[in-house]
């Protein structure tokens, strides 16, 4: 820093010493929310664990009633969505405005897809009768040691922990927008481009997720047949 | 901003060990492997999980703050999941005392 005090960048706010500082904290405290929902997935996962241990059978049959295909089509979209989001990162960092903008829009198109499949995934639940509450009646003919009360909880682990998945994703939609007006706008440079960065750990977050979402609902059922 | 600006090429690497690490955990689902299985797709989606986290969210080049708080979040991740399993994966090693039936009465329903 120099020596003038009284001064200091636009986007250095004055209760920071230096920009070193002010990045340091914005990663620190989204971090720190990042913990929290960790926390707040975890708990969901101890519970899938747990009633998937104690209905094994139905929890695995209601796997394979998933389709495998779509759910690997989103995975990539999605891993490839983590992609576009950090070359977005990467052109901030370099000063590369109409690059910031394209693949902060990609990095939305492909989070667009991924909800879109999504969605095509809860109709065809809908069209099958296998939406707990709503409309549940399997027209498959249950194994043995499945019962419809255990198949139905399977479907709403399903729903709750995808739709909350893609809820995060909504949100994640919503900074994304914000982000390409500021970037449009000309607000980030190589010196400032923090709320790229911090969006972007948030962004991989919700990846990390549906990373584990994707192999704990649509593919340890066993997808072999025996 | 002075933080490490990682080359392109790593994230594409990433990238592509992401997908074929997706491949990979897909392929195995559809083989036999008994309970190894579940194992198996939980041990390639934490390799993914580290390899977003590392290079994707920049922790490799992170200050120990940041390290130090995610390794805090896993830590009581671990806690959660190992108090929860270690109540419930438990109960049935000893049989439950026979005079510990249903004893609790409901308090009668009032009468109006």
């Amino acid at each position: 820093m120099s020596e003038v005090t009284s001064e200091h960048p636009r986007y250095l706010q004055h209760h920071f010493a230096d920009m070193d500082q002010q990045n340091e904290s914005g990663t620190f405290g989204m971090w720190v929310f990042l913990v929290t929902e960790i926390m707040f997935f975890g708990g969901i996962f101890a519970a899938y664990a747990i009633y998937r241990s104690m209905y094994l059978p139905a929890f695995e049959f209601g796997s394979r009633l998933l389709d495998v295909k779509l759910g690997t089509v989103n995975t990539a979209v999605l891993i490839g969505s983590s992609l576009t989001m950090v070359l977005a990162v990467h052109a901030a960092q370099t000063g590369k405005r109409k690059a910031l903008v394209f693949y902060l829009l990609l990095t939305m198109v492909l989070g667009g897809v991924f909800l879109g499949i999504k969605s095509y995934e809860y109709y065809h639940k809908w069209e099958t009768s296998l939406v707990p509450g709503l409309r549940f009646a399997p027209e498959v003919a249950l194994p043995s040691g499945v019962t419809v009360q255990n198949l139905e909880l399977f479907f709403c682990f399903y729903f709750f922990m995808t739709a909350l998945h893609a809820l995060h994703m909504i949100i994640g939609f919503g900074i994304m927008t914000v982000l390409v007006v500021m970037s449009w706008r000309g607000r980030f440079s190589p010196e400032y481009y923090a709320p790229v960065e911090v969006s972007g750990l948030y962004w991989h977050f919700v990846d990390i997720i549906w990373i584990f979402l994707f192999p704990l609902l649509y593919l340890i059922g066993g997808r072999y047949t025996t | 901003m002075s933080e490490h600006i990682v080359p392109v090429r790593s994230y594409v690497l990433v990238f592509l060990a992401l997908m074929g690490l997706t491949a990979l955990t897909v392929g195995v689902a559809f083989i036999n492997l008994g309970s190894m299985n579940t194992l198996i797709a939980l041990v390639i989606a934490a390799t993914k999980m580290l390899l977003v986290m590392l290079i994707f969210m920049n922790v490799k080049y992170s200050s120990r703050l940041t390290k130090l708080a995610i390794l805090a979040a896993f830590f009581w991740l671990a806690l959660l999941l190992t108090f929860t399993m270690s109540d419930y994966f438990t109960r049935h090693w000893t049989p439950t005392p026979s005079d510990w039936g249903p004893s609790i009465s409901q308090p009668a329903p009032r009468e109006k």
